[in-house]
């Protein structure tokens, strides 16, 4: 099932960030949301993860459904290193080697026996990354994922996302319109509070 | 050869740590003499053991007294009642703290009682609790008493210092109770339980010890200090002191020590 994001309305302190949003994500593919800073994305993507309570509107097609994210900052648990991050949120029978196998992978070496907040902020990324794409989930949220990686790193990334989310729905919010077409998306266009 | 280089490094970085504690320790000894001097050299000038016995006069006291049994059995009753209360108020201190967390309303009707606790004078709760227990639980009630807001505080503290982004995070991908209390509210709320723990053995052995010496229970460190006082016994009012100072110094860095190796394991990957 789709998602509908009907007539979603939301104010912070009297200030409107977000009015009468309406869109539709499509279930099974990428979805890039794109934008200029400040009209609202991040809002709407803590909407639809839970987080917050729009003020009106509604949302249909997220009932049920497990979520798993890649926030904007890595918000990983940074006295534990890459391996334990990552098991934190995977079920029992994740084992170490197939998480090693992922951070292989996404080109991570030299991270084991190390807590993240001695990694780089590449590494930490990729590390957020795969935490997310390993947990258990029906709908994967994505803000500026591959913000801070460097050209070459990033294709590396994108290419891994896109083998390892196959069918899967994901929605990226992103600045980068060469991303959106690397990840070969959908994208919806948010600008000033109307959806085109 | 990259490896040999990494190896020489962190060898190095050990023998830094250790000259620096080495060097920690030396200067904490000469700090210990010089005081010391300055006691003994007091001494001197009052020249009235009965006002200022020496340091030596003292360590000998310490010593004769140490040879009877009723000396280790006073410690050893003393501690077990105040460390009792102690342990009582930072358990206790902890649980209201994580209710006043969860709950606004139980925060609310707490923090008013624990502000009355931490501003009444320690006499005040030693005198009225006379009334209500037998002075041998005396020393365990105001231990309790005197740590609890001390624990309440600080965990409280500790606990709304949380990371939101990461129970946040904990939210989004459901991570059970006990996973995040291990990896989110564990090194959130670890420094405030520390200092609780530094703060709260001081006042704890301080209170406990003043409560001892007005209820005078039997065999106790409180009724020695009291019958030193009483008997001019100034000698030994300096050495039940000392093995005070001795007791929570040594039990709070006893603590420090198991809550470090505890954190370090914990921290370890």
């Amino acid at each position: 099932m789709d998602i509908k994001v009907n007539s979603i309305c939301k104010s912070f302190n009297g200030k409107q960030v977000l009015s009468n949003v309406d869109m539709t994500i499509s279930k099974g593919v990428i979805t890039c949301i794109m934008g200029a800073s400040g009209v609202g994305k991040t809002t709407l993507l803590y909407i639809l993860m839970g987080l917050l309570k729009p003020d009106c509107g509604e949302i249909k097609g997220l009932h049920g459904k497990r979520i798993s994210a890649v926030f904007q900052e890595d918000r990983l648990i940074e006295h534990w290193d890459a391996i334990k991050n990552i098991t934190l949120v995977c079920k029992k029978d994740m084992t170490k080697e197939k998480v090693i196998r992922h951070l292989t992978d996404i080109g991570l070496t030299d991270y084991e026996g190390k807590p993240v907040r001695a990694l780089s902020g590449g590494m930490r990324r990729r590390v957020a990354i795969i935490r997310a794409l390993l947990s258990e989930y029906d709908l994967l949220f994505m803000d500026e994922p591959f913000k801070g990686l460097d050209e070459e790193l990033k294709k590396q990334v994108i290419s891994y996302v896109m083998k390892n989310t196959k069918g899967k729905t994901i929605i990226i919010i992103t600045h980068d319109k060469e991303e959106v077409d690397m990840l070969q998306a959908e994208l919806i266009t948010m600008k000033s509070n109307l959806v085109f | 050869m990259k490896d040999k280089d990494m190896k020489d490094n962190a060898i190095s970085a050990d023998n830094i740590i250790i000259n620096s504690k080495i060097k920690s320790f030396w200067i904490k000894l000469l700090v210990l003499c010089f005081w010391i001097f300055v006691w003994s050299l007091l001494s001197r000038i009052i020249n009235q053991e009965l006002f200022l016995p020496s340091p030596k006069s003292v360590l000998l006291a310490v010593l004769t007294l140490s040879k009877v049994a009723g000396f280790w059995i006073s410690i050893a009753n003393s501690f077990i009642r105040i460390i009792s209360g102690f342990v009582l108020g930072l358990i206790i201190g902890a649980m209201i703290a994580t209710l006043s967390y969860k709950s606004k309303i139980i925060y609310e009707l707490i923090s008013p009682l624990m502000k009355v606790i931490k501003a009444t004078p320690v006499a005040s709760f030693i005198i009225l609790a006379l009334v209500w227990i037998s002075s041998v639980n005396l020393s365990v009630l105001v231990a309790f008493l005197m740590v609890l807001p001390i624990s309440f505080s600080n965990i409280l503290h500790g606990l709304k210092s949380t990371d939101e982004k990461l129970l946040e995070m904990a939210k989004v991908f459901h991570i059970g109770r006990l996973k995040r209390i291990k990896a989110i509210y564990y090194p959130a709320v670890t420094p405030f339980i520390i200092s609780a723990i530094s703060i709260g053995l001081g006042f704890s052995f301080k209170s406990g010890i003043a409560a001892e010496v007005i209820g005078r229970p039997a065999n106790s460190i409180g009724l020695n200090l009291y019958e030193a006082k009483l008997y001019f016994m100034i000698k030994e009012l300096f050495a039940w002191t000392v093995v005070v100072i001795l007791l929570s110094v040594l039990f709070e860095r006893l603590v420090m020590r198991i809550l470090r190796c505890y954190g370090h394991i914990q921290s370890r990957v």
